[in-house]
């Protein structure tokens, strides 16, 4: 499996980063790293990095189930993460994530049918002062309100 | 950037070189020209001990949750030890209601690497890891890009400012899990495991990463040290109250007219921060409650706010000071409606390692939800305290505390709460069963 020389630059690097013998320790940065450039946790890749860091398959899988971060199912291109935690929940969060559901017709953890959109109630995201926040991918988006969410979302439709 | 406009009454310490708008972090050029990196100058002249006693005399104590002394903290690790001793920052922020590490990171990357040097200086380190949550990438690339900068100028690597020294950093991603913030689930993680925290004692200062020695402190509180080293302890623990040294960030939001990341002095009255620094509780009106500390903490009712908002005076009031996150409830907020919403956080969360918590959450989650959607019974409000009682203090790490805290305080002060929910709704009552189900 090949991968991108960024990230074959950035796995060298990590490698380094942990005690001799130790290698393991790259194990949850290498699999987020690399679902990020494939989309998901494959089995191809799982092979991949068991023989890169010289563990077995099953202590992947462990890690697999426990990260919310880490999925083997594809998830949309733009990855809607809306917190409903308390402080987002008391300013709002809850309408804004059943807004979400509405306008891309999808519930939590579902994907839209030409794979743009997916959509995720998750819980705290650390934009607690700046409630209620949202994540598209890595990007957050602070304050929002259901008529921002609606031009946020019309204006990543464009961008196909 | 995230900062909002300052307020007179805010100690600006931590944050004195953040400018408001500000647009990108502080780069290494303008951080070295504003006394940045000094601290580790002055501290690679010092012996250990001398730092350690610095730090110790600040008073400063850990900015993630459990306030523990930090200079008490370093001074357990074996400096002597053939081991290798490691330092691990943990910038998982995850606990809700809390956003200030973030902050940190976004604008002055270097103050937490400089932190890093000197606490590895300390206890004879070469190698520390600063793990981010992996939500947090923009962060994480910030922290790159700033490492990197760093050992460009010779303040990391093989020989830190020509000392000899060896000190090598980098960052570490989490992938979406809160139980990671708890310090020995934290080192697991970093080892490439499950997050499922670790039996103690040994204390991570006797075996943390790699079953090394190890340090592990919150960003907020690596990122404090360096003027600590700069302008001495006893400067430093005359900004706060006796025992609580300096100043925090508080993370101010929920019900507030100007919610934000603030820098205030241990002990402000927290009836100060919440009208004066966050401009009083939104919309005209009145204060129901305050969650003083993350969502693990203890509610405080109105009344009980007027306190200064320290490590101790917290604690006496039945709650803590926590990792700074101020949640502020206006009087239409709905208590069972926001315990509800924390138990399916902690019931989400649990690692699942220890039966009490695995279950315990579980069911308080449960328990809530009836409570909150109007069919629940008299009874679900005790079980709610009983569970939480016999969870609490019987969990392997401190999460099965920090479900079991809110669950106590929230049914114990605002019982009425919970009671008018149950008369709102009709609940079918079986009649009581009067002849016996079975004749013999």
């Amino acid at each position: 499996m090949t991968f991108s020389p960024e990230l074959e630059a950035r796995f060298a690097r990590l490698i380094e980063n942990y005690p001799p013998g130790r290698q393991k320790g790259a194990l949850i940065p290498m699999l987020l790293y690399a679902q990020d450039e494939i989309g998901s946790v494959t089995p191809e890749l799982l092979a991949e990095v068991a023989k890169r860091l010289h563990v077995k398959q099953v202590e992947i899988e462990e890690v697999l189930g426990y990260y919310t971060m880490l999925t083997r199912e594809p998830r949309g291109k733009h990855h809607i993460q809306v917190c409903t935690n308390v402080s987002c929940m008391l300013t709002g969060g809850e309408e804004l994530y059943a807004h979400a559901c509405k306008k891309l017709g999808i519930g939590n953890r579902q994907k839209t049918a030409d794979g743009q959109f997916s959509l995720e109630e998750v819980e705290c995201i650390g934009a607690c002062s700046w409630a209620p926040a949202m994540l598209v991918n890595y990007d957050f988006h602070f304050n929002m309100t259901p008529e921002k969410l609606d031009s946020l979302i019309d204006s990543l439709r464009k961008m196909q | 950037m995230l900062l909002n406009e300052p307020h007179p009454l805010e100690s600006r310490v931590l944050t004195r070189r953040y400018v408001y708008p500000q647009k990108d972090a502080i780069g290494i050029d303008q951080y070295v020209s504003q006394q940045g990196y000094d601290g580790i100058r002055k501290a690679l002249e010092m012996t250990p001990e001398a730092i350690i006693d610095e730090v110790k005399k600040s008073s400063l104590r850990g900015r993630g949750g459990a306030g523990f002394p930090t200079g008490m903290k370093w001074s357990f690790v074996d400096r002597k030890s053939p081991k290798p001793k490691y330092i691990v920052v943990n910038a998982d922020e995850g606990e809700p209601g809390t956003c200030k590490d973030r902050v940190i990171m976004e604008h002055e990357p270097h103050r937490l690497i400089e932190g890093c040097l000197i606490a590895g200086r300390s206890i004879n380190s070469n190698r520390g890891w600063i793990y981010i949550r992996g939500e947090y990438r923009k962060y994480i690339d910030i922290m790159d890009r700033a490492i990197a900068d760093a050992y460009a100028r010779g303040f990391l690597g093989d020989n830190v400012l020509g000392s000899g020294w060896t000190f090598h950093l980098s960052t570490h991603t989490g992938a979406g899990s809160y139980e990671c913030g708890e310090e020995s689930a934290l080192l697991e993680s970093l080892e490439g495991k499950r997050g499922n925290p670790r039996l103690k004692p040994p204390f991570p200062a006797t075996s943390g990463a790699f079953q090394c020695p190890t340090i592990v402190n919150n960003v907020e509180t690596y990122s404090a040290v360096p003027d600590i080293i700069l302008n001495g302890g006893d400067w430093y623990a005359g900004l706060g109250t006796p025992r609580n040294g300096g100043t925090r960030l508080v993370c101010l939001s929920g019900h507030l007219n100007r919610p934000g990341v603030y820098e205030v002095p241990l002990g402000m009255n927290m009836l100060t921060i919440i009208n004066e620094i966050g401009g009083g509780v939104w919309k005209g009106r009145k204060l129901k409650a305050v969650i003083p500390g993350g969502s693990s903490s203890p509610i405080l009712r109105a009344e009980e706010c007027d306190i200064p908002a320290d490590y101790d005076s917290l604690a006496k009031a039945g709650s803590m000071l926590g990792s700074g996150a101020t949640v502020v409830l206006d009087e239409t907020a709905d208590i069972v409606k926001v315990l509800s919403r924390l138990m399916a956080f902690y019931a989400h969360e649990s690692c699942g390692w220890c039966i009490p918590c695995r279950e315990g959450t579980a069911w308080l989650k449960k328990i809530l939800a009836r409570l909150d959607e109007g069919v629940g019974t008299k009874n679900d409000i005790d079980m709610v305290d009983q569970l939480a009682t016999s969870m609490f203090g019987r969990t392997f790490c401190a999460l099965g505390d920090a479900a079991a805290m809110p669950a106590m305080s929230y049914v114990r002060k605002f019982r009425d709460e919970f009671e008018a929910k149950l008369n709102s709704t009709q609940v079918f009552v079986p009649a009581p069963q009067t002849q016996p189900l079975v004749v013999l």
